[in-house]
């Protein structure tokens, strides 16, 4: 199947929750410009007025929207941080979508443009940015181009908005490394110092923000911090989408409120198709947690203990083999290494080729296994080798029994290729 | 006494030559492929002039010290540290 394809059928298979605030309930809606301020009413702004800015950002520092990226980091305090530096901002909107069972921010894309443009020329306002670039995945390129000739037509930015189509590769979404690809066309991190929010695209301070995140900062700036606030839970106020993969009924992109409990999440999908054992949470570099224990708590930080980070949720079978899904998906993380740094580049592949060899019963050198995943943590210019650390040490606890018979020589899955409950056609 | 400074290392530019672990064997370790480990924590104070030589040592200028808290500016930081 195409990613496009997989696409058509993440936007049909959607359902109507009582919490759609991004996505419009009917799958057959249109994405243009009318429907959407049919829905969403206009957000009215008023650049030029200091107490506007003020009243907008207090607003969204107390409904408390963190970053939907990976990192959770809140977004009123990145707004402030642009404000602190001299020189004139540049917002990017970060569309990469460079995790390759995450589908969620390509469905917002096609769905709901305007709201995530919305969100930009908000941001633009608040850190009074000359410039707004959206980099975009290139299956809703199109889409994006549509939705800003539409606004081009009625005048509606008062910000210049240009589209990138974003690079391949999972390392391509990195904040850095969008913004490497738009000023060199070189989509590698660039590395921590100076912060972007400092120094940034052309030396600019730059806002990279997930296409999510701007979406909802659309909301907060129409609604306010208590509208926001009555969705999800008091830590972790609002909705999230959720791309909801492996061994489910009906995959695909929901949104949910946060605090919802996580087996009413997977009913969105159909529910498991199988007895399933673990749920890979946040992404590739995301958290293993094992599937009993976590149906019933809620779906957030504080219920589940881990970090939701993009959304991703994905269901391995209980007939599976946990050790064998971990080692392809770290051997598929290594070979996306921007090879710059030497504990990335050399302690990766040396990660993945022990899991492999472990994945198939063969004799492993545990302990540097173990040894080389803690030393990788913090070494890397970016925080890559640290989500393959995260990934890695989750998988090797959750898996703790399979760990032992594939120490032993053994593997006790019932069905070892038919676990593969990951996308494959882009993995190796 | 510990100092105010800790040591940093810019992960792109370090080629694993590993002059700065053999000045600073108390601080830094290298990993298998020859990669700086440092230490946690500030240097300490009787360190701080081998610290601040394995700075100037290093071929690639992928070393640094900088402040430990307050504030973002950074000592020693060579320039292409400031690219883009
Ligand atoms: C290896 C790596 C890949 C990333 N890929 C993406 C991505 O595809 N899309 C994205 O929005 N953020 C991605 N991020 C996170 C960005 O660096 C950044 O934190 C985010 O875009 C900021 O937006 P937010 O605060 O709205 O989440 C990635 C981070 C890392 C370390
Ligand atoms: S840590 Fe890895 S992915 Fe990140 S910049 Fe360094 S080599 Fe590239
Ligand atoms: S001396 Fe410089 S280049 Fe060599 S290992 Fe140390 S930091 Fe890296």
């Amino acid at each position: 199947m195409s990613s496009m394809q997989l696409l058509d059928l993440m936007v049909s298979n959607q359902v109507t929750t009582r919490t759609q605030r991004l996505l419009p309930p009917e799958p057959w809606a249109s994405a243009g410009l009318a429907a959407h301020l049919e829905r969403h009413g206009a957000l009215v702004q008023h650049p030029s007025s200091d107490q506007w800015r003020e009243a907008t950002l207090g607003e969204i520092e107390r409904a408390g929207l963190v970053g939907r990226g990976g990192a959770a980091f809140p977004t009123g305090q990145k707004l402030r941080a642009l404000l602190a530096h001299r020189g004139k901002p540049i917002v990017i909107a970060n569309g990469t979508e460079g995790e390759p069972a995450s589908m969620k921010d390509r469905v917002l894309l096609a769905r709901s443009p305007h709201l995530v443009l919305d969100g930009a020329a908000l941001a633009a306002n608040l850190v009074g940015a000359g410039e707004i670039i959206m980099v975009v995945h290139r299956d809703v390129r199109g889409s994006v181009d549509a939705a800003l000739a539409e606004r081009r037509l009625i005048r509606i930015d008062s910000t210049k908005i240009r589209v990138v189509t974003a690079a391949d590769g999972f390392v391509a979404g990195e904040a850095s490394a969008v913004v490497n690809w738009v000023g060199r066309a070189a989509p590698i991190p660039l590395g921590k110092a100076p912060r972007m929010t400092e120094r940034g695209l052309k030396g600019c301070p730059t806002l990279v923000q997930n296409v999510e995140t701007l979406a909802h900062l659309s909301l907060v700036g129409r609604h306010g911090a208590d509208w926001f606030r009555q969705v999800g839970t008091a830590d972790e106020p609002g909705t999230i989408l959720v791309t909801l993969a492996g061994s489910l009924v009906t995959p695909g992109v929901f949104e949910v409120a946060i605090g919802t409990p996580t087996s009413d999440v997977l009913e969105l999908a159909g529910g498991p198709s199988a007895p399933i054992q673990a749920l890979l949470i946040g992404g590739y570099f995301g958290t293993w947690i094992s599937a009993p224990a976590s149906l019933s708590v809620p779906f957030s930080m504080g219920g589940l203990g881990v970090g939701l980070g993009a959304g991703l949720i994905v269901a391995l079978p209980a007939a599976g083999c946990g050790v064998l899904e971990t080692a392809r998906l770290v051997r598929y993380l290594a070979s996306q290494s921007a090879g710059q740094c030497g504990p990335c580049k050399f302690g990766l592949p040396a990660i993945a080729e022990q899991l492999d060899l472990l994945a198939e019963g063969m004799p492993v050198r545990y302990d540097d296994l173990t040894r080389w995943v803690d030393e990788i943590e913090g070494r890397g210019a970016c925080s890559h080798p640290d989500g393959v650390a995260r990934h890695v040490r989750s998988a090797l606890d959750v898996f703790g029994h399979e760990v032992s018979e594939h120490l032993a020589g053994r593997c006790s899955a019932r069905e070892r290729q038919a676990s593969r409950a990951f996308p494959t056609e882009e993995l190796l | 006494m510990k100092s105010h400074l800790v040591l940093h290392i810019d992960r792109i530019a370090c080629d694993a030559r590993g002059t700065c672990a053999e000045l600073l064997p108390e601080l830094m370790e290298l990993d298998d492929w020859g990669y700086p480990i440092i230490a946690d924590g500030p240097v300490p104070q009787d360190l701080e002039r081998l610290a601040h030589a394995a700075v100037e040592l290093c071929p690639k200028m992928a070393l640094q010290l900088r402040a430990r808290e307050g504030g973002t500016r950074s000592v020693l930081v060579p320039t292409d540290e400031l690219r883009l």
